[in-house]
């Protein structure tokens, strides 16, 4: 037996993995399945009639990346915000509140743990989109791509934290993800360029923090976004940092978790 | 000098308009097996809690080996290991997986080997690769212990570690969990099966409504009220044996006698009131009458009275 003091947060990360990789046909498999669906319908749909970047891209290259960050996101944000929420309900978060983890620890474990199932059905979109529309890949900036598919992982995994811990109830849990998460996601500019809204619109899609995390990453496979991709990771930093702030505080205030 | 295991000073603790734990105070010895008594709602499992850190106190500071649970949570939290009292599990994972994941959490890698004597003690090898979901309630109380102990915890907490566990089952797990103690570990019990506090404990403290109405030896406990008990069941009870009464179910009256002398007055008021005596069966004072005597007493203590002797361990 070996004693590494201060290692508890790796177990409770390779906890969180081996969770979701057990049931891996409902976390990866479906999702891909998912994505590969919208792309398949959309692109049939809307590859004719839809121009995007004045045309200089095809409209199915152009969702790819939108449905890849889509993917990441919302994975990573299941990821978190189920594992608490079932922990707290079914009460095995005990286990998790009885030994020495600190408020880093934990945060760092759930948070690390959603970005990987986040990034994993990310690349699973990714390399099947590869096979089922071959032909459309290109990737201008590979290391812009990254850095805000990471970082979008990193936001939507830290709101699962959140989202798990403020939740009482699966129904509110539910409503934090369809009222909230989802038409974030869905207005972000995922399967249209904002350019194509009206003004009034257009202009409020740029207060959707997702939107930024999307045009960031596509800068990164078109070399082309709406928004200059300095200011995108500018803005999206800072969410990640406010966020990560948020959760830490609502961790070693045991809000909720530790009455 | 040996800290003590637990040490808790003016613990309270309020929950909206429940007064859960009116100030306690509260120290173990390192290698006591001490039980933790009182009805549900006494403020039990929530002086667990708060040592557990899952729980925070409203004012008061609790310490496990001279940590506090708060301030020095990491190293009061490794040395405390708590079997809760609710049969919770993550059904994802099997037997072994769930008391080596456990065994991470506290930092403790490659801990095989301990975890293969443990399944042994609770006598779960059969199951070690089965998942949660698909035991029964005894083999998954079975389980919390072994959480409870997968990282050798000098300090023990068991809330009511032995309901829904069958009787064979029962004496080995406290046969395991003497063992323990014997070897140095403190051990702290809440149960409701009194006689085995009885048994197993050597100090104990009665909580009511989140105050402690009794905290001495179990040994002092059992002769404060030394004596017997009386079920007698007859058709009346004589009326200058109506305050003797600890209990009643209809006919069946159980009386509190000092000694056998008084069986003797009692069969005679019987013959003087000219009333049959149906059943009779004596019992040395238990526990359970202890602490029944105690919690019924307890109604009528001023709420400023200390409670009952409270010797050094």
């Amino acid at each position: 037996m070996i004693e590494v003091v201060g290692s508890g947060w790796l177990t409770l990360l390779q906890k969180e993995l081996l969770r979701f990789w057990k049931v891996s046909f409902q976390t990866i498999a479906a999702p891909v399945l998912t994505a590969l669906l919208y792309l398949l319908i959309f692109s049939h749909v809307l590859e004719s009639r839809v121009s995007v970047f004045n045309g200089q891209v095809r409209y199915t290259a152009f969702l790819v990346p939108g449905l890849v960050m889509m993917s990441v996101l919302q994975n990573s944000f299941a990821n978190a915000s189920s594992s608490l929420i079932q922990s707290k309900i079914t009460g095995n978060l005990i286990f998790v509140l009885l030994p020495p983890l600190s408020p880093l620890d934990m945060y760092a474990a759930y948070v690390l743990g959603a970005m990987v199932r986040g990034l994993v059905v990310g690349i699973g979109v990714f390399a099947v989109t590869l096979l089922f529309v071959p032909g459309w890949f290109t990737m201008a900036h590979p290391a812009w791509a990254i850095t805000f598919a990471v970082l979008g992982s990193g936001i939507l995994a830290t709101l699962g934290v959140i989202a798990g811990i403020w939740s009482d109830k699966f129904d509110e849990l539910a409503a934090f993800q369809n009222f909230l998460i989802m038409p974030l996601t869905f207005l972000s500019g995922v399967f249209y360029s904002i350019h194509s809204l009206p003004p009034f619109w257009q202009a409020l899609s740029h207060f959707n923090p997702f939107f930024y995390m999307i045009d960031g990453f596509r800068y990164g496979f078109f070399g082309l976004s709406d928004i200059a991709p300095g200011f995108s990771l500018a803005l999206v930093a800072a969410a990640a940092a406010v966020l990560a702030g948020i959760a830490l505080l609502m961790l070693s205030r045991g809000w909720k978790l530790r009455h | 000098m040996m800290p003590d295991a637990v040490d808790v000073i003016g613990i309270a603790r309020r929950f909206g308009s429940v007064q859960a734990l009116a100030g306690i105070d509260l120290r173990v010895a390192q290698g006591e097996f001490f039980g933790l008594l009182g009805p549900n709602g006494a403020g039990k499992t929530t002086l667990i809690s708060i040592l557990a850190g899952l729980t925070r106190a409203d004012r008061g500071t609790a310490r496990i080996l001279g940590h506090d649970v708060v301030g020095d949570y990491r190293k009061a939290r490794r040395a405390l290991g708590v079997v809760p009292q609710e049969l919770v599990f993550d059904p994802f994972f099997s037997v072994r997986e769930t008391l080596r994941i456990q065994s991470g959490y506290f930092g403790l890698r490659n801990n095989d080997a301990w975890i293969d004597e443990l399944l042994h003690h609770l006598d779960l090898t059969q199951k070690a690769d089965a998942n949660m979901r698909s035991l029964s309630g005894g083999m998954k109380r079975r389980v919390l212990v072994g959480q409870a102990l997968v990282h050798k915890p000098p300090v023990i907490v068991l809330d009511e570690p032995t309901a829904g566990v069958d009787v064979e089952l029962r004496q080995n797990l406290w046969g395991f969990i003497r063992k323990l103690n014997r070897e140095g570990h403190t051990i702290i019990l809440t149960t409701h099966y009194l006689e085995e506090a009885e048994a197993l404990c050597g100090r104990i403290a009665m909580l009511k409504s989140g105050r402690i109405v009794a905290l001495d030896t179990t040994q002092h406990l059992l002769s404060r009220f030394a004596g017997l008990t009386v079920r007698v069941s007859a058709e009346r009870l004589p009326d200058e044996w109506q305050h003797r009464i600890h209990r009643r179910e209809g006919s069946v009256y159980y009386l509190g006698l000092e000694s056998y002398m008084e069986l003797e007055r009692l069969l005679a008021s019987f013959r003087g009131a000219g009333v049959s005596i149906d059943d009779l069966a004596l019992a040395e004072t238990d526990l359970e009458q202890v602490f029944l005597r105690i919690m019924a007493g307890s109604e009528t203590t001023d709420e400023t009275e200390p409670p009952v002797a409270i010797p050094e361990a």
